[in-house]
Parts: structure tokens; C-alpha cells; sequence
């Protein structure tokens, strides 16, 4: 079992033929990812590494290869374009990488989304992934390994240093998710802890918060009324500055709300193991597993 | 991005929100001429930079306030010579000030009633929200601690927009007798076109005031855009003025660095927001202060990296510089090799420490450990951070 993922996954590339998008396909490949199908606009006929094929449009490529899942590299310009024609050929998990979005384009795609019954992950997130299984995303497979920690995180190199810290331990991850740092996306906090505690093969659950809206103490609640596993939290961003936009689009204390404190505290109160400083993941996590 | 209250108020004016008469002057005599041209006998002189609190602050030289009510043309004048190539300061600006290169001349309203209106993004639900409220002229932060049922929010509907029913409700609820609902929904429908037009994060409107004659004008605004849509915005673009941003910044921004100038002397370098921010966490739980977030993302190129180093070295408050990178794609051999280079072109003016993890970390290692430079390696993250602080304290004494 996992979350979201698995090896029977058949995974399409959106802006297959682009740099990162090239780049990418080819490491979730081999991975062991079953890519079955690009996508790029215009380039339909041809094929990527030799042996996938590139279609025109997303339904041509679900009714040729029967895509389950995309991975979007398109720039931001048209990734909204993208993520909706995704949901519109029935693409059930639909993974953004796209970072720079306009919020504007995202608060459309997430109204439009409302109809379908389609994932969204991110966007501008590291992607998703299930040791051994399958890799949608631009996260360094080889830190990774197949075990029972189920990881969440706002942000993509913490959560490779929490999966890094993890796997030091001697232990494994069940999935892995990095929601975004944009602050208008799919899938939130609370929505990935939900899967992650439904999936009888997570023992325990890692959550990784920074700076910025709501999800964490949203996520906290649901927690302290709902989740019987351990969760273990790391928040970011507890010295930054108010006002700053804080590399991630959606890392930003603004008015008074969103501070590290706020949610450390609600995180706290729900009975969340709070990590202390970045280096403390990996040992929160052996301590709430009793190893 | 950010911009001057007289650009606010021009784009404000364009989209058929009504403002006071003025307009920005660049010199006294422009400032006294702007001053003849309007139809009143009170006249405002506003010092125009990227700072709030501009009443209550001062000029370099000692002038005062950079907002001045005065009776005539010539007063407009030599208050405007006070101001145009003075420097002021404010609680926002930071000890240093910010220059002022152009004056805002309006006419004195007579206010009857001061409200505030705003227009942002709700995360939570992904929709825009207006918010209103009838004390205006003071921070809504303040309202909404002390009385926050004074404060209304009305969340729109993405795909229908602001609907009439919508803009009467906050019409009303700013105080507006039902007879004269018509001039503030006219208002509320252009700051709401505007805001999605100029892909806006923020509209904000304080004061927005009702005066004596019952006009409803916007008196003060500030506006802020996602900088992820100025790409089809250049009318936006050009609106930025180079002089109001930190020359740290604005050195970043032309290498494409995710930079943020802070108060500290331990310059940083990470490779991801989320890693970056957690960095500063560390230093300051190690006991020191971070001068900057310094994201160089997952994918920086050696030209990145020297550039990065360039901006740290040639910051005076820097003491030292903490490396912080977990190798994803990035990988750490790559990362090292750029640093090497760097440092042999920007020879260290303070100490380097270095920590290095994920993708080959120990050739990475290898790498700096050969190049003879004087660089501190740090395997944990509390122990680099530690490292860093001693080092910047070092060399303070």
C-alpha cells in the first residue's frame, strides 16, 4: 500500500520535449516510473529517448497510452492552460512542477477544478513519490527508501533533508509529498495527512510547515480530533522577517498572521512531536516510533 | 513589487476611481506651477517613497515631516526645495532613509469621515476578499485586534466577480445611507476591476474618505502586484524605481538570486526557499544574526554561485558565510567546483563554512578539502551554524 502511487501508475509528461521536462521524464524513468506518454503542443508524431510516445494533446495521449497521472514542466505562462486540459481528459493525479504561476491563473484553476474529481499536487513543489515504486518529481530518488514514515512538506529541500535524516535512521518512507510553496494550491496539509493516515502501511507521519497562511493549524486540528499515529512536525521560517516574501510565493507573514510561533503552538496542542531546530527530524521520528 | 502613491493614484484615477486633484512634481517650480493650476486655497505636499509613516518622520537635515498642509502656491515651493534631493526617514525606511526625487501636490480635502477599503487574496479559500471597515486612516491590524467587529469581509466569487448585491453590502456597512449607495458601488466595482486587470495582490485604500460635500475619493492607496504575472504586465514593469530598493537586492535580482537583505553579519547561501529560512532559524538559535536569505534554487549554475559569493563578500556587514546545501539535483561535486572557482576569482575576505550533504557529497568534500582555500567544513546542521556564529564573533572583537 501507499498513497496516491504505486508501481502500476502510467504516468504522461506535460512539456516533455522543455529542458526540466526532458530532464526529468528521463529520471523518473529510471526510476522505474512507467512514462507512457509526452505531451507537447505541435510535436505530436515524435517520439522521447526512442521509445516514448509524444502527442498533440492530453486526450489523444489518455486514449492511446491510458494515462493515469501528469507531471507538468510547461512554463508558467500555460501551465494553468495545462493543468486544466489535464483534468478535462481525466487525468486523476495531476502534478505541477511549474514554479512562478500567477496567482490569479491559480485561483481560476482551483474554482475550475471544483467540477472534477481529479488531485492536484502543487504546484511549484518538488512532486510525489513511492520508494521503489514510483517517482513523479524532481526529488533525488537514491535518498530515499521503502519504509513506514510517510512525509509531507510545504518545502522541497526540507523535505529531502527530513527523507535524508529519515533513511540515516535506518528507516524508510511510505510516500513522500511536497504540496508547494505557492499560496494558492491543490492538495493542503491536511488533505495529504488524511491520505497518509488512511494508508495502513504509514506507522508514522512527518509534517513540514513554513512560514505563511493557514494549513498548518487547519492540518493541527484535524490532527488532534481525527489522527492516531505519531506526527512528527518541523516548521520554517520561525526568525524571518514580517513583510518578506520569503523565496516561496506563499511564505510571507502578513498582519500579524501566519508566524512559526502560531503554528508551533497549535502543532503542540493537537500532540504533534515538534522538531526543535531541522537537525531533530530524523530522531523525533525513531522516538515516536519507540526504536 | 512595490510602487509610489502617485503611480497608486494614477492607476487608481485610470480605472475610474475617484481621487483628490494634484499631480507629481519633480522640481519646486513644477511643484509651485501644479499648485496654481488647482481650484483650491489648501494645498498637500507628500514626499513620494517606498515608506509608510512619512508624516511622523523626518529629512536628513533636520526638516521635518514628509507631509506638509500649506495655504499657498509659493508655500507649495519651498516646501516641494525642502524636500526634492533630501533623504527621508521613517520607521519603515530604516536608519538610512530613503531618497526623495518627486512630490505629490494634491488639493486639501475637507474630510467628514475617514473608512478604510481593501481588496487582497483569501489563501484559505482561494478567493479575492474586500475588506471594509468605517475606522479608517489607522492600521486595520490595530482594528482588527481591538474591535473586529468593526471589519467586514466579503468574499468574492472567482468566476462571477464582485456582484451588485455584493457592493451594496459593503456600501452599507461602511455607513452609506441607502439613498447613496450609488457613487461608493461605482468605486468598489473599479477597485475590483483593477485589482484583477493589473493581477494585484493587494488594493488597499486607507483613507478612503468621505467629505464634506459628499464626495467619496481614495486619499491614500497603495497597491501591490504578484510578481509572478508582471510578465504581462509591462506598463507595471516600468513603474519600478530603482532608487527606492536596497542596491543588495536590486545586485540579486540581475543574477536571478533569491536574495533578501537582513540586519545580521552571517552571510548565507542555501539551495531552496524552505532550507534557507531554516538556516536563519539555526543561526539565530546558535546565537548569532543572519544578513540575508539567499535562495540560489536547486538548479544554480557555477556563474550563479560566483555571483552569489560576489554579493556576500561585497555586503561590510558580513563577518562571515555560512554554505548550506543539501545536493538533490544540484549535486554537491558541481556545487564545490563552483565555489573553488569563485573563490579563486573573489579571494574570501571572511570565514567560509561549508556544509555539504546529499548527491556526491564526498567528492564534493574531496574537492574542497584539495583546494587549499581556507574553508571550514561542517558535517550537522547545528554544528555549521555554530561554527558560523563563532567565526562572525571572531572577528568582530
Amino acid at each position: 500500500m501507499s498513497v496516491l502511487v504505486d508501481a502500476n501508475t502510467r504516468l504522461l509528461v506535460q512539456g516533455i520535449t522543455g529542458k526540466s521536462g526532458s530532464f526529468h521524464a528521463s529520471a523518473c524513468k529510471e526510476y522505474g516510473t512507467q512514462v507512457v506518454a509526452g505531451v507537447t503542443p505541435a510535436r505530436g508524431g515524435e517520439k522521447f529517448e526512442k521509445t516514448v510516445p509524444i502527442f498533440d494533446t492530453v486526450s489523444e495521449a489518455v486514449a492511446a497510452t491510458k494515462a493515469n497521472a501528469s507531471m507538468i514542466f510547461v512554463p508558467p505562462e500555460f501551465a494553468a492552460d495545462a493543468i486544466l486540459e489535464a483534468a478535462d481528459a481525466g487525468i486523476q493525479l495531476i502534478v505541477a512542477i511549474t514554479e512562478g504561476i500567477p496567482v490569479m491563473d491559480m485561483m481560476r484553476v482551483r474554482f475550475a477544478l471544483r467540477e472534477h474529481s481529479c488531485v492536484l499536487i502543487g504546484p511549484n513543489c518538488p512532486g510525489i513519490i513511492t520508494p521503489g515504486a514510483c517517482k513523479i518529481g524532481i526529488m533525488p530518488g537514491y535518498i530515499h527508501r521503502p519504509g513506514n514514515v510517510g512525509v509531507v512538506s510545504r518545502s522541497g529541500t526540507l523535505t529531502y533533508e527530513a527523507v535524508w535524516q529519515i533513511t540515516s535512521e535506518g528507516l524508510g518512507q511510505s510516500t513522500c509529498i511536497g504540496v508547494g510553496g505557492d499560496p494558492i494550491h491543490g492538495l493542503t496539509l491536511q488533505k495529504a495527512v488524511e491520505y497518509l493516515h488512511a494508508d495502513p502501511d504509514t506507522k508514522a507521519i512527518v509534517m513540514i510547515g513554513e512560514i505563511g497562511g493557514s494549513e498548518e493549524e487547519e492540518a493541527a486540528e484535524y490532527i488532534h480530533s481525527r489522527v492516531k499515529k505519531p506526527v512528527i512536525s518541523f516548521v520554517a521560517g520561525a526568525t524571518a522577517p514580517p513583510g518578506k516574501r520569503m523565496g516561496h510565493a506563499g511564505a510571507i507573514i502578513s498582519g500579524g498572521q501566519g508566524t512559526a510561533q502560531a503554528k508551533i503552538e497549535a502543532l503542540k496542542k493537537a500532540g504533534v512531536r515538534v522538531a526543535e531546530t531541522l537537525g531533530d527530524i530524523g530522531q523525533e521520528v525513531v522516538k515516536a516510533l519507540g526504536k | 513589487m512595490n510602487i509610489h502613491e502617485y503611480q497608486a493614484r494614477d492607476l487608481l484615477a485610470a480605472a475610474g476611481v475617484p481621487v483628490p486633484r494634484g499631480a507629481v512634481a519633480r522640481s519646486p517650480e513644477e511643484a509651485e506651477s501644479i499648485a496654481r493650476s488647482l481650484p483650491c486655497n489648501s494645498f498637500v505636499v507628500k514626499a513620494q517613497v517606498h515608506a509608510g509613516g512619512r508624516g511622523k518622520g523626518h529629512f536628513q537635515d533636520g526638516y521635518k515631516s514628509g507631509v506638509h498642509l500649506v495655504k499657498t502656491p509659493h508655500q507649495v515651493k519651498t516646501v516641494a526645495s525642502h524636500m526634492i534631493g533630501n533623504t527621508l526617514i521613517t520607521h519603515q525606511t530604516g536608519p538610512e532613509g530613503k531618497p526623495v526625487h518627486a512630490v505629490l501636490v494634491g488639493e486639501s480635502t475637507d474630510i467628514a469621515r475617514e473608512l478604510y477599503l481593501a481588496i487582497v487574496l483569501d489563501r484559505s479559500s482561494g478567493c479575492p476578499v474586500i475588506v471594509a471597515s468605517q475606522q479608517g486612516g489607522v492600521e486595520i491590524e490595530a482594528v482588527a485586534e481591538k474591535s473586529p467587529e468593526a471589519i467586514l469581509r466579503e468574499v468574492i466569487h472567482p468566476g462571477l466577480g464582485l456582484q451588485p448585491y455584493q457592493a451594496r453590502k459593503v456600501s452599507i456597512f461602511l455607513g452609506f445611507p441607502s439613498t447613496g449607495l450609488r457613487a461608493p458601488c461605482r468605486l468598489l466595482h473599479a477597485a475590483y476591476r483593477l485589482f484583477i486587470e493589473k493581477d494585484c495582490s493587494q488594493v488597499e485604500i486607507n483613507p478612503l474618505a468621505v467629505t464634506k460635500g459628499g464626495d467619496v475619493v481614495a486619499l491614500d492607496a497603495k497597491l501591490g502586484f504578484d510578481d509572478n504575472a508582471l510578465f504581462r504586465h509591462k506598463e507595471i514593469q516600468e513603474l519600478q524605481d530603482p532608487s527606492q530598493e536596497d542596491p543588495r537586492d536590486l545586485a540579486a535580482a540581475e543574477h536571478h538570486l533569491n536574495y533578501i537583505g537582513l540586519e545580521g553579519n552571517i552571510g548565507c547561501m542555501v539551495n531552496g526557499a524552505g532550507l534557507a529560512m531554516a538556516t536563519l532559524d539555526l543561526i539565530q538559535a546558535a546565537g548569532g544574526k543572519p544578513a540575508n536569505f539567499l535562495d540560489v534554487g536547486g538548479g544554480a549554475s557555477e556563474e550563479m554561485i560566483t555571483a552569489a559569493f560576489r554579493l556576500l563578500q561585497g555586503d561590510p556587514a558580513v563577518k562571515a558565510i555560512l554554505v548550506n546545501i543539501f545536493g538533490g539535483i544540484l549535486k554537491c561535486d558541481i556545487l564545490a567546483q563552483g565555489m573553488v572557482a569563485a573563490c579563486r576569482t573573489t579571494p574570501p575576505r571572511v570565514p567560509i563554512i561549508v556544509r555539504l550533504q546529499g548527491t556526491n557529497v564526498e567528492a564534493g568534500r574531496k574537492i574542497l578539502k584539495e583546494s587549499g582555500l581556507p574553508l571550514l567544513p561542517a558535517e550537522g546542521l547545528m554544528e555549521a551554524a555554530e561554527k558560523a556564529v563563532a567565526a562572525a564573533g571572531k572577528k568582530g572583537k
